[in-house]
């Protein structure tokens, strides 16, 4: 009889050998960002790791710039536009896949999934390709509607998965006892499943807040983004403002993940 | 809530189709305003999808539902006003235990005083008083499934359906609430029309039971009917437990049936029915009804001499497996203080009266 083993009973010689291995990985993982965050407190005028000395001036010097303070309100304006249309739509299109019987279910689903699996660059040729000609290079909702193609999968992703586990049967008792088919929705069905939309809602704001690839071709002069205005940086200024705006993306993704696990956790 | 009143429901003709495949053929039920009916079967019969064509929630391929001499095959779920419980009691699991039997009145927007009032009636109703503030999530098994039953009764409706109500009960709370269940229909004379695949929970609920098997309906009766005088064999099978031999009708009399076992040359006395000599028949006989005796005589009018092959132990009585030369019987003895169970290998006189053997004919394979 042979018995499965936990990891702790591997002996001393072992438990040291995973335990830095697992640190390896770890700092593969975040190390790039916590050099980011160092560098971001940089003293010195060029990107520089480590810092000779430390300052805040590269945070001032971005809060004082309207083309990058322009770019960070762009951005948010995209997301949240974005968020707002993919979460509605994304919503609705989970209900009609998970529970619709009509044929060509499962190709509607795969072609709903399709930004997931076909590379970002060509997702943002084809849109460059029909927005230009739709004038709608450079303006915001260009964007809005470029990023809800990246978003929409996400959503639809994470409202399957909680429609899928629930149970019909608590729509069909709402029914009977008296609701119409949109009160049994809007009072039973939607809170049920609003953990999968908040999770959908943010992986979509993300998905449009992160966004480089198609915001490169869609920004055009006039809707640049954060992303857009800090690849510019890179190539043309190399300071350390680039390293500040990171260092504050990571901090808005970690609280905004933070705040649905909160949202979740009460519930 | 004394005051409501059971509706008549009547399917006529119902049938639902899958593509090919027939879920409920035709199927003609009443239930009478006031009545217990409850449709019987094995999964798959047809009984959940005839409940569900009631509700509303499964459109019938054909035929029609009438609730006290109105169809309501049009109207959708919501407007026709019936209180359904789930197997699965499908509460509401964000809201409270008050909220979840509100919703109904809520939904016919009483006013805010009557809600509490009726609430509180419907609450005591089924023994769950002060459990109103309660989170779903708090209750027991047996709680969850008296809160769907107060949700279901609260708007009054005339008829309720349920469908397998008490599937995930253990069997003691299961005992329970069919009492429960029957008082509580009485009390309101409420009509019911209930699924359930356990025959002893049918025979003990129901005023009729109605035995579905593959979309059709084999009988409808009271529950001494249906286990008396099956009219098929899947109703004899499915019912209580059986012994089915094969025969051939013999010779008829008014009172009396004789029937020549198939194989061999016995001959088996049977109650009267409409059968014509040269027949081919299903002879059922209910353990309960065979008494196993070690004196030759025994009593009834067939004997056939046998030796114990299995005997076991019930605690209320002993289930014998008696073989005689051309058949073996099933026989369920009560047992007396102190009895003991006969040995196997005893040679024993299994008997039965001609009035215990119901008599089917033998219809196609």
């Amino acid at each position: 009889m042979s018995r499965a083993r936990g990891w702790g009973e591997l002996g001393p010689a072992w438990n040291a050998v995973l335990w830095v291995f697992t640190a390896l990985v770890v700092l593969l993982l975040v190390g790039p960002s916590l050099t980011v965050i160092a560098m971001s407190f940089n003293s010195a005028d060029l990107l520089q790791f480590p810092p000779p000395g430390y300052s805040l001036r590269w945070y001032a010097h971005f809060f004082s710039r309207t083309e990058w303070l322009t770019a960070a309100w762009n951005s948010f304006i995209v997301a949240v536009l974005t968020t707002l249309v993919a979460t509605v739509l994304g919503t609705m299109a989970a209900l009609g896949l998970v529970r619709g019987r009509f044929p060509g279910r499962h190709l509607a689903t795969a072609v709903f999934l399709t930004p997931l699996v076909v590379p970002v660059i060509v997702t943002a040729v084809a849109v460059y390709g029909l927005y230009a000609k739709l004038r709608l290079v450079g303006t915001v909702w260009g964007l809005v509607m470029g990023h809800t193609v990246l978003a929409l999968p996400f959503v639809i992703i994470n409202v399957s998965a909680v429609l899928q586990g629930m149970d019909w049967r608590i729509e069909q008792a709402a029914r009977s006892l008296g609701a119409g088919p949109l009160r049994a929705f809007t009072l039973v069905t939607l809170p049920l499943i609003r953990p999968g939309i908040l999770a959908g809602a943010l992986f979509a704001f993300v998905a449009s807040f992160d966004d480089l690839v198609v915001a490169l071709f869609v920004s055009g002069t006039r809707a640049v983004t954060l992303p857009v205005r800090m690849w510019s940086g890179i190539q043309f200024e190399l300071n350390p403002t680039v390293a500040a705006v990171s260092t504050m993306l990571i901090l808005v993704s970690v609280l905004a993940f933070g705040a649905v696990e909160l949202l979740r956790r009460r519930r | 809530m004394a005051e409501s009143h059971g509706a008549e429901v009547k399917l006529l003709g119902l049938s639902r189709d899958y593509g090919e495949i027939a879920a409920v053929r035709e199927l003609d039920l009443t239930v009478a305003p006031g009545e217990f009916v409850t449709l019987l079967g094995p999964s798959g019969s047809g009984k959940t999808t005839t409940l569900m064509m009631v509700a509303g929630f499964v459109q019938p391929s054909a035929g029609d539902v009438v609730l006290d001499g109105r169809s309501v095959v049009a109207l959708a779920p919501h407007r026709r006003n019936l209180g359904v419980v789930f197997q699965s009691y499908a509460l509401f699991p964000h809201m409270s235990v008050f909220d979840n039997v509100a919703f109904p009145l809520r939904m016919r927007r009483a006013a805010v005083p009557e809600i509490r009032r009726r609430v509180e009636d419907a609450l005591a109703l089924v023994q769950l008083g002060p459990l109103g503030a309660r989170r779903i999530q708090q209750l027991s098994g047996g709680q969850q499934q008296r809160v769907a039953l107060a949700r279901a009764l609260v708007f009054r409706p005339p008829v309720l359906l349920m469908d397998e109500p008490l599937g995930a009960l253990d069997r003691k709370l299961r005992d329970q609430m069919q009492l429960e269940i029957k008082r509580i229909q009485r009390t309101l004379g409420l009509s019911v029309l209930y699924v359930t695949h356990d025959q002893e929970e049918a025979l003990i609920l129901s005023d009729r039971i109605a035995i579905m098997h593959e979309g059709r309906l084999h009988q409808v009766g009271t529950p001494a009917e249906v286990y008396d005088r099956p009219a098929t064999t899947f109703v004899a099978d499915f019912v209580g437990e059986s012994n089915m031999l094969s025969g051939v009708v013999e010779k008829t009399t008014a009172e009396r049936l004789t029937i020549r076992l198939r194989g061999s040359a016995r001959l088996l006395e049977g109650r009267e029915g409409a059968f014509a000599p040269g027949q081919v028949v299903r002879v059922m006989i209910r353990p309960e009804a065979v008494a196993v005796g070690v004196d030759a005589a025994g009593d009834g009018d067939n004997r056939i001499q046998a030796v114990v092959e299995d005997a076991l132990y019930l605690g209320q009585a002993i289930r014998y497996v008696v073989r005689g030369d051309d058949l073996t019987l099933v026989a369920r003895v009560p047992r007396k203080a102190d009895d003991i169970a006969l040995r196997a290998g005893t040679r024993v006189t299994a008997s039965w009266p001609a009035g215990a053997t119901a008599v089917i004919l033998e219809t196609a394979p």
